[in-house]
């Protein structure tokens, strides 16, 4: 894995060594600054970036270039992300040009939800490039310092490159081929779909490891607390690509309506312990949907803080 | 061939409202091969708006006849001597019929009585599936032979996206992920290689986004064939 200079935290902390935790903010549904400044607070030291999200789930929010800068300025390191559902090559060079500028030193690159789902579902979608080129787009605009025609950049946007990996959706056997595009397109750095099925993703892990995918880039394994069995039970039925055993299910219907919130930090808990034993796994990713204020316990007694 | 779906009759009967006398217009083209807008599908409109006006009170005069082709102004010419009979047309062409209407009779209104919907096939009788965006530089060798511009939601050139689940596309459960059988199909056959190259961007200049195209066979412009 080569160095990048991006003078990105996240990557420091990867090349350093250190088993990386990383967060996630949903920007609000509106220009409220004061509720992403009260989210901030919760996930400040408490992790080493924080991905802020882009119109997740096709549905309007903040913009996650300006929350990213918001976050920026408030001390946090932010995780630009980016979808190819709502922009064209033009308006995607030109934010990562701008979010560079604000001091943003990580982006990661998705296709993004389909519009269908989101609260504008009649609009027309964009798709101009998928998730594999944006990679590829932001490793040419860093390494090559050129934008896509070729024309030199003045001041290349030095990104630390992050994209998705789903292991959990079909077809199984191409997962893992999917990744090895990616980064050979350029990812630096993975973070998976939130993982549920804990063996399933142990095998996928071993292939990833026997192609020593691994070596070639920092892989964080993707963990989101359950706050009951309803959650769970609704993420496994209307969420696509969701892998959600009955197992977890059962556990969580198993303990007493009060209790269940905490049986789900407690899943989660023993899963981040299992990530650190695991082969090729450089980290975590939590995303606490709309549960920053957990963030601290959780990272707490996962044994992760102080964040180097 | 296009794929058509005909306007509800609440839609057509809004469009001519206000007119006494009207001719529907079928087209033998693609409209007729998915049952959408041939003479056939003429007669049976115009038997309904007749009957749906009487019912209001407001009778009305209602022909229909079909041309060889809406798409082609020698066919289009040969309504010259009638079209001016009339207080409408309504076209059951695709929406390229009633543009020519229109360009060759600017006197007359042409209504669009179908909604153009895609570039398909009938897949069982009486089902049709989009195949083809027309995006001007085919390259389905690459996947199997099956169109990922078309028929992924996202257009994808790396798919399947996150959401594939059981050879189903996360945008609606009677669809197909074609990524699916795109990966499926280069597993059995041995090519995987074919999809884990990074495709080159795409040039979409030849697809809508380069403004409205045009085909020009000289040839037959010169009339030398
Ligand atoms: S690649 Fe383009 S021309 Fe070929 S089938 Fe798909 S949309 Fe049509
Ligand atoms: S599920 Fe398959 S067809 Fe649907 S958007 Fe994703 S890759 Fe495309």
């Amino acid at each position: 894995m080569t160095a990048t200079q991006s003078g990105s935290n996240l990557e420091k902390v990867l090349t350093a060594g250190h088993f990386a935790f990383t967060g996630e903010c949903g920007p609000p549904k509106g220009a409220n600054v004061a509720h992403l400044r009260k989210k901030f607070k919760y996930l400040k030291g408490n992790v080493d970036c924080v991905n802020m999200t882009d119109n997740q789930t096709a549905v309007v929010r903040m913009s996650s270039l300006a929350g990213s800068a918001l976050m920026k300025a408030e001390g946090l390191e932010p995780n630009f992300q980016m979808v190819c559902r709502d922009r064209n090559r033009l308006a995607m060079m030109s934010d990562i040009l701008g979010a560079y500028a604000l001091g943003v030193r990580n982006m990661l690159c998705l296709s993004g939800d389909h519009q269908s789902f989101g609260n504008h579902p009649e609009a027309k979608n964009v798709h101009d490039i998928d998730s594999m080129q944006l990679i590829a787009l932001v490793k040419k605009m860093r390494d090559e310092e050129k934008f896509l025609n070729g024309e030199d950049i003045d001041v290349a946007p030095k990104m630390f490159i992050g994209a998705a990996c789903n292991p959990f959706a079909d077809p199984y056997e191409f997962r893992v081929h999917r990744l090895a595009t990616k980064i050979a397109a350029g990812a630096d750095f993975i973070q998976t779909q939130c993982i549920f099925n804990m063996d399933k993703f142990r095998d996928f892990m071993k292939q990833v490891v026997d192609k020593g995918l691994h070596e070639r880039c920092y892989i964080l394994a993707g963990v989101t607390p359950m706050k009951n069995a309803g959650m769970a039970n609704f993420m496994s039925k209307y969420v696509p690509g969701m892998d959600i055993p009955a197992s977890l299910i059962k556990r969580l219907k198993g303990v007493d309506k009060r209790d269940q919130a905490e049986e789900g930090i407690r899943f989660a808990l023993e899963q981040i312990e299992a990530f650190k034993e695991m082969q090729g796994v450089a980290g975590v990713h939590l995303m606490a949907i709309e549960w920053e204020h957990k963030v601290p316990e959780i990272a707490e007694r996962a044994g992760v803080l102080p964040r180097p | 061939m296009i794929v058509a779906d005909r306007k509800s009759l609440e839609e057509i009967l809004g469009m001519v409202a206000d007119r006494d006398k009207i001719l529907i217009l079928g087209c033998k083209g693609c409209v007729t091969v998915c049952n959408v807008g041939g003479l056939k599908e003429a007669e049976i409109l115009a038997s309904t708006v007749k009957i749906a006006r009487k019912k209001e009170g407001r009778p009305v005069k209602v022909e229909h006849r079909a041309l060889e082709r809406q798409c082609d102004n020698e066919y289009v010419a040969q309504l010259a001597d009638s079209v001016a009979d009339y207080d409408a047309v309504v076209s059951m062409a695709c929406g390229v019929g009633p543009q020519f209407l229109s360009e060759m009779y600017p006197d007359q209104v042409f209504f669009p009585a179908v909604n153009t919907t895609f570039f398909g096939g009938a897949v069982q009788h009486g089902v049709w599936e989009e195949r083809c965006a027309g995006c001007g530089a085919c390259a389905i060798h690459l996947f199997g032979g099956l169109c990922p511009i078309a028929r992924c939601a996202k257009s994808l050139l790396h798919g399947p996206c996150g959401g594939s689940s059981n050879g189903i596309c996360e945008v609606h459960k009677d669809t197909a992920c074609i990524w699916d059988a795109i990966v499926k199909k280069k597993l059995e056959t041995g090519r995987l290689e074919d999809l884990v190259a990074i495709k080159p961007f795409k040039d979409w200049r030849t697809a809508r986004d380069g403004g409205p195209r045009r085909s020009i066979r000289e040839e037959l412009v010169k009339g030398t064939i």
